[in-house]
This record gives C-alpha cells, sequence and structure tokens, in this order.
C-alpha cells in the first residue's frame, strides 16, 4: 500500500503517473543531479529514456539548477542528506567531496580499474584514487583554433597555421589599425580570464620544454627556463608582435563571433554558440605545435559519481545508471546533442568523429591532452592572470613576475594538500 | 498555575505588549542574530562546507591580517567611501539645492534624477563597461579616437579602473539622496527665508547660516547612510570585471567581494566568515563615528 502510494507521488511529481502504473511493482527510484544548460538537459533526457527503457524497474529522476546556484546547491545539500543518488561533478571538484566522504567508488566488479584505462582517454586517470575510480565523464572538453574562413581568405591563407610561428607571422597580416593606430581588428584573441591560462598552462610551458607541474600537481615547477620563454611568448603576442590586445572587445569568444579576431583558442563547449552565429564562417585546427614540434593541449570534463546517500537497492540502480551514461551509445548521444567529446576513444577516433571537421581537432588534441588537477581552480586561474597584468600593466619583468606567480600558486597548493 | 483571566490590566497590557514584541524580536534573533552569532563562531574554524567544521582558533585571522590582498582590498574599500561619500552628497545637494527653484518641468527633472536609482545596478554596471572599452566598441574611446586623441584605459590600468567604477556607483545613488535633500530642503521653514530677505543677508551667509545647518539631520543621515554603501559595494564592481573579479591586479576589490569569492569560488567558509567579522566591525565603527561626530550638541 505505501510503497504503491510512493510510487504514485513521484510518478505524479514528474508527471508520469500513467505510463509508471503498470510497471509499479518492484521500482526503485533514484535521483540524478546536473546544471541546466538545455542541450546537457536534453541529452540526458534521452539517455534516461533509453535507460528506463532498458531498466523499467528503475525509475530516475533530473533535478537540475542553474549553473551559479549549482556547486553551492551541491555542496549544501549533499552533507545533509538531501542530495541526489548519482551527481554531476567538475573534476576539479572531487578531491574535496572525496575527503568529506560524500561520493563512493565506483565498484571494481561492474569498473575494474584497468579497463577504464585501456578503455578512456588517459586524462581521465585523474579520477583514480587508492585503486578506484570516484567517477567517470561521459563526455570531455578540449581546446582548439578557432579562426574566421573569411579573414583567412581576405589574407590569402589556404590552411590554418601548423606552428605558433606560422600563428603569428599569420596574425601579423591579419591585424588591423586605425588611422591613430589603434588596433581594430585582432590577429589572434588573447586575455588570460578565458582559457589562455589552461592555454599557457598545459601547452606553451610543455611546448617551450617544460613541465609545469610535478608531483601529482602538487608543487608548481614552471618557474624555469621554459616557463620564462612561454610567458615571453604570451606577453610577447601583444608588445612585440603587436598582433593582439589583451580585453579586445572586453571578451576573446565575443570579438571573434563579432568577426573582428582572425583567430581565437577555446574549448570545444563554444561551438554551440559559434553554429548559431549568423555571417560568420569558421573552421577549427588543432592547437599550434611548438618550437619542437610538440603538441599538447588542455582537457576538462564534468563527471558523474555516486553520492554516499545512494544505498540498498538505490545504489544498485545507481551501479546500474552510471554504467549506461559512460557506455558508447550514451557517449554517441552526448556528442550529438551537447557536441561534447566522448571519452573513450572507441568513440571518439571513429572515423566519422575524428576527421569531423568541427569536432576532428578538439578529438585528436585529446590523445595528448592534459587534465591539470586544480585545488582551487578560479584561485589558481587568478596567479596566472596577475602574472600577466604584472608584466603588461606594472612593466615588471617576466622573471620577477613568474616567480611571484609561482610562489604564490605553490602556497595555495601547499595549503589545499596541508604541506 | 499561570491564569490570564486572574490578571490585572495592567498586568494583561505586560503580557500583549510582549505578545506584539515578540514578533520582531523572534525575527530579530532568528534571521539577524543567530546567523550573526554562527558567522562569529565559523571565523574561528575552518569548512569547506563540505566537510566537518575544524576549530582553527585565530589561525584565520592571522592569515587575514598577514594577507598582502587583504590590506589592499581595505585600502580600496576606504577609498571608495572617502571619495564616494564626499563626491555624491555635494553633487546631489547642489542638484538638489537648484532643482528647487526650478518650476519649469520640474517634476520631470526630477523623475530623470531618479531614474538612475530605480534601474537595475547590473545593467547599469555592463552598459557603463562597454562605454568604458578600448576602440573599436567604446564609447568614451571612440569619440577620443575619432578627434585624433590617445585612447585613455579605462578598465585595464591599476589606477584609473577604481574611479572608472565608482563614478556609475555615485550617480546611481544620486537619484535618492537628491529626493532626500528635497524633503529635508522643503521641510525647512520658510519663515526663516523671509527673516533673512528682511534684514538683507546674501545668498551665501543664508546657505550656511540657515540652510545646512537646518539641514544637519537630513546630512547625517545620508551620510551614515551612503558611507554604509560604499563599505559595502559589490554590484558595481562585480559586473563591470567579471571576467577578472576586483582586477586588474585587485586594484578595484572592495572587501564584500573579496568574501564572496573566499566563500562561493574558493568554499573557505572560515576565512570568509573572519573577513564578514571584520567588515561588520569597520561598519559598526564607522557608523558610530559618525553618529557622534555629526549629532546635535
Amino acid at each position: 500500500m505505501t510503497r504503491t502510494f510512493t510510487t504514485w507521488a513521484a510518478g505524479a511529481a514528474t508527471g508520469l503517473a500513467g505510463l509508471l502504473a503498470g510497471t509499479a511493482a518492484n521500482a526503485v527510484e533514484i535521483e540524478y543531479w546536473q546544471y541546466f544548460f538545455d542541450a546537457r538537459v536534453q541529452a540526458m533526457e534521452q539517455l534516461i529514456d533509453n535507460f528506463e527503457a532498458a531498466n523499467p524497474d528503475i525509475t530516475v529522476t533530473m533535478t537540475h539548477f542553474p549553473y551559479a546556484d549549482y556547486r553551492t546547491k551541491v555542496a549544501a545539500a549533499i552533507p545533509a542528506g538531501e542530495g541526489p543518488d548519482v551527481v554531476q561533478l567538475f573534476y576539479g571538484w572531487l578531491n574535496d567531496y572525496v575527503e568529506a566522504d560524500l561520493i563512493q567508488p565506483l565498484p571494481t566488479d561492474t569498473f575494474p580499474p584497468e579497463r577504464i584505462e585501456a578503455e578512456f582517454f588517459p586524462m581521465v586517470q585523474a579520477m583514480k584514487m587508492d585503486g578506484a575510480y570516484m567517477a567517470l565523464p561521459t563526455a570531455v572538453r578540449s581546446l582548439a583554433l578557432f579562426y574566421n574562413e573569411r579573414l583567412f581568405e581576405e589574407a590569402g591563407f589556404t590552411a590554418p597555421p601548423a606552428t605558433l610561428d606560422e600563428m603569428v607571422e599569420m596574425g601579423k597580416a591579419m591585424t588591423k589599425r586605425d588611422g591613430a593606430g589603434n588596433i581594430t581588428q585582432v590577429g589572434l584573441t588573447t586575455g588570460m580570464t578565458g582559457q589562455d591560462h589552461h592555454w599557457w598552462r598545459e601547452v606553451l610551458v610543455r611546448q617551450f620544454g617544460g613541465e609545469p607541474y610535478l608531483d601529482n600537481y602538487q608543487t608548481v615547477n614552471y618557474n624555469t627556463e621554459a616557463g620564462l620563454k612561454a610567458l615571453e611568448f604570451y606577453t610577447g603576442l601583444e608588445s612585440d608582435a603587436q598582433i593582439t590586445v589583451s580585453g579586445f572587445m572586453d571578451e576573446a569568444q565575443a570579438a571573434f563571433k563579432a568577426g573582428r579576431a582572425a583567430m581565437h583558442i577555446d574549448g570545444s563547449f563554444r561551438i554551440g554558440a559559434l553554429q548559431d552565429t549568423r555571417g560568420l564562417e569558421w573552421g577549427v585546427a588543432e592547437l599550434p605545435a611548438g618550437p619542437d614540434g610538440t603538441r599538447s593541449n588542455y582537457a576538462s570534463y564534468w563527471v558523474n559519481a555516486i553520492t554516499s546517500s545512494a544505498t540498498g537497492e538505490e545504489y544498485d540502480a545507481a551501479v546500474k545508471f552510471m554504467d549506461y551514461v559512460t557506455s558508447d551509445e550514451a557517449m554517441q548521444i552526448w556528442l550529438e546533442v551537447v557536441g561534447e567529446l566522448p571519452a573513450r576513444p572507441s568513440v571518439g577516433m571513429t572515423e566519422a568523429n575524428a576527421n569531423d571537421p568541427v569536432y576532428g581537432p578538439f578529438i585528436r588534441g585529446l590523445d595528448y591532452a592534459h587534465a591539470t588537477i586544480f585545488a582551487d581552480e578560479s584561485a589558481q586561474r587568478q596567479v596566472l592572470v596577475d602574472m600577466v597584468s604584472r608584466v603588461e600593466l606594472q612593466g615588471q619583468s617576466p622573471a620577477e613576475s613568474l616567480a611571484q606567480a609561482a610562489a604564490e600558486e605553490q602556497r595555495i597548493l601547499g595549503g589545499y594538500y596541508g604541506n | 498555575m499561570f491564569s490570564y483571566s486572574r490578571l490585572t490590566i495592567r498586568q494583561k497590557h505586560i503580557v500583549w505588549a510582549w505578545i506584539f514584541l515578540a514578533v520582531p524580536t523572534v525575527f530579530y534573533v532568528v534571521i539577524r542574530f543567530y546567523p550573526t552569532g554562527q558567522a562569529i563562531a565559523l571565523s574561528f574554524m575552518e569548512w569547506n562546507l563540505l566537510g566537518t567544521k575544524t576549530w582553527a582558533g585565530l589561525d584565520n585571522y592571522a592569515k587575514l591580517f598577514s594577507d598582502p590582498v587583504f590590506w589592499q582590498v581595505f585600502r580600496n574599500t576606504f577609498v571608495y567611501l572617502i571619495l564616494g561619500t564626499p563626491i555624491s552628497l555635494v553633487v546631489s545637494f547642489v542638484i538638489a539645492y537648484h532643482l528647487d527653484r526650478v518650476r519649469f518641468m520640474h517634476g520631470f527633472l526630477r523623475m530623470l534624477y531618479f531614474l538612475p536609482f530605480m534601474t537595475s545596478a547590473v545593467a547599469m554596471a555592463w552598459v557603463w563597461r562597454w562605454f568604458y572599452q578600448p576602440v573599436p566598441i567604446g564609447l568614451f574611446n571612440n569619440a577620443l579616437a575619432s578627434v585624433g586623441l590617445p585612447q585613455i584605459a579605462f578598465l585595464n590600468s591599476t589606477t584609473n579602473a577604481l574611479p572608472a567604477i565608482l563614478a556609475p556607483a555615485v550617480w546611481a545613488g544620486l537619484g535618492f539622496q537628491i529626493i532626500i535633500f528635497m524633503a529635508g530642503l522643503r521641510a525647512i521653514p520658510t519663515s526663516y527665508y523671509e527673516a533673512a530677505r528682511i534684514d538683507g543677508v546674501g545668498p551665501w551667509t543664508v546657505l550656511w547660516e540657515i540652510t545646512l545647518p537646518l539641514l544637519r539631520p537630513t546630512i547625517v543621515f545620508l551620510v551614515v547612510f551612503s558611507s554604509i554603501g560604499f563599505l559595502r559595494i559589490f554590484d558595481h564592481v562585480f559586473n563591470m570585471t567579471t571576467n577578472n573579479p576586483g582586477g586588474p591586479l585587485n586594484s578595484t576589490k572592495p572587501l564584500v567581494l573579496m568574501i564572496y569569492q573566499t566563500a562561493f569560488s574558493s568554499f573557505d567558509m572560515g576565512y570568509a566568515a573572519a573577513q564578514t567579522v571584520v567588515l561588520f566591525t569597520i561598519l559598526l565603527i564607522v557608523s558610530l563615528l559618525q553618529l557622534r561626530l555629526l549629532r546635535d550638541r
């Protein structure tokens, strides 16, 4: 009696009362949380429908919140026991949740670590703790170079730049100035506040021969000759090559969207917004290779995890659901609906996906991508933003600014890891 | 046994008085005092919103006072106050004083001045943010460039950014202050002015000897009110610098923004609570000082 009533109430709440009446006998209901982004919600609805069709005894209820509140809501709800059974988290938040015992490791029989390591792109290994995976992504994001095809054509270029040097030279040809010498169109957008801090940290530092961090991202290691070269290259884009102005048109992506920037480095999540821009013809290329041909990329992802509030049959249902949302089928749906890249090479590296003119460069970038393990992403970003600001606004020497940034970031890491 | 019917009328009055008083008292205790107490307690703990709270003693305060960013932020907060309050008061008084004499389209003009106060601070901050951009999109810099003058880095400068953000904040608050000043001016009995005119006193003397002294309660109210406003400035700064909140290089960051970032992007709740306690203390001291200094002797 009670059970029928509960099921009925749950069904009514989701507006599916009629559909559920037939299968109500042994239903388990699990709750799933993610932040609101139209395409993500649509994709997840599709996944839930497929999952429920295959598992008629399980009902998945999705709740979503505006992105701005999401992190706080999740953080407040889970410790209070009000939270979901399966939750979507940014990979960089995972440490805090693991430490507070709010998420459960994925069972090694359904998710054997060896299999995950063999089947997922390598940056997913950041989710492994004490021999088990704590969480897994459906989709990942990486960086690539967006370029404006019209401006390329106008300047007589037929292919995107393959190396950093080519990028700078081509950028010079596509930078425009007004009579007073003010830049009105940039060759390349820059701005540490966007994706450039990832580009600098994981790509440029490595391309100039460095290794940005040691000890599993607990020790800052960019205060080196390579780091200095990377910083000088970056600030030189504005001061020497003069192909950019930081903060041009307020936001780099706005400048690119408005057709006032020839090249723009951004993440795969920008694709959707650009596809909707009328009159903009754009292409995507892999990030330019470094002076010695080194390629690198930065990847980030949202993971799904089972929270500590899932127990008993809800836990079993949650494991099944996790297994489905990290399957090949789910990843292909996610790619088609959201435009985020599959986390498994078996889906990503298919002929069709890897050679897709838009997704291809991002997917190929995953092969050599690194996922920074952040202790406090916004604070660590701020360190690099300030590093460049000191050079640009206060005339500090790159070497001094770099040393100061390394010390500041080490302080953040030290405070977090407690050493 | 306590029985209501056996009470005297006076005692009944007291009971009812307490029942009515209980509503705001309970409200304040639950909504204000309890969280305030919690925040003060939290400032001695370490908590990331997820794990358990651990006692940290005075660590948060020690960290705060040795943090160069805090002192920079502290300075910024007072610059907002020291520039913002006098400028907005003088400007709004001058406008109110003259507007009070204007008969032509008086209501319409007053509405125009009041309009910015009713506009959303967020929308206003974004419009000003675009005004301040370099060419090709910034209104001010396009104007400068079109007459051949060099551009001014309004927001992307450690020296110009704070005044550039303060200007729209002052402008936004003017409407309210003008209305209050005008109400204060209207409340001054005209007989004083008539007496002054009969005695042949000049307009400056009238201003200094009659208008300003009689406006004292209005001025006290506005000084305290606008000081608290500038000490708590947040929306304008945050919206005009969202990409680099309080930047560049913390040059525009007020204390409230630092608290916000510590709490909701670094999730260091204990440290944020310590900052809040410091802000609370500053607000308390400034308000008490102003009330004492400006009180009628």
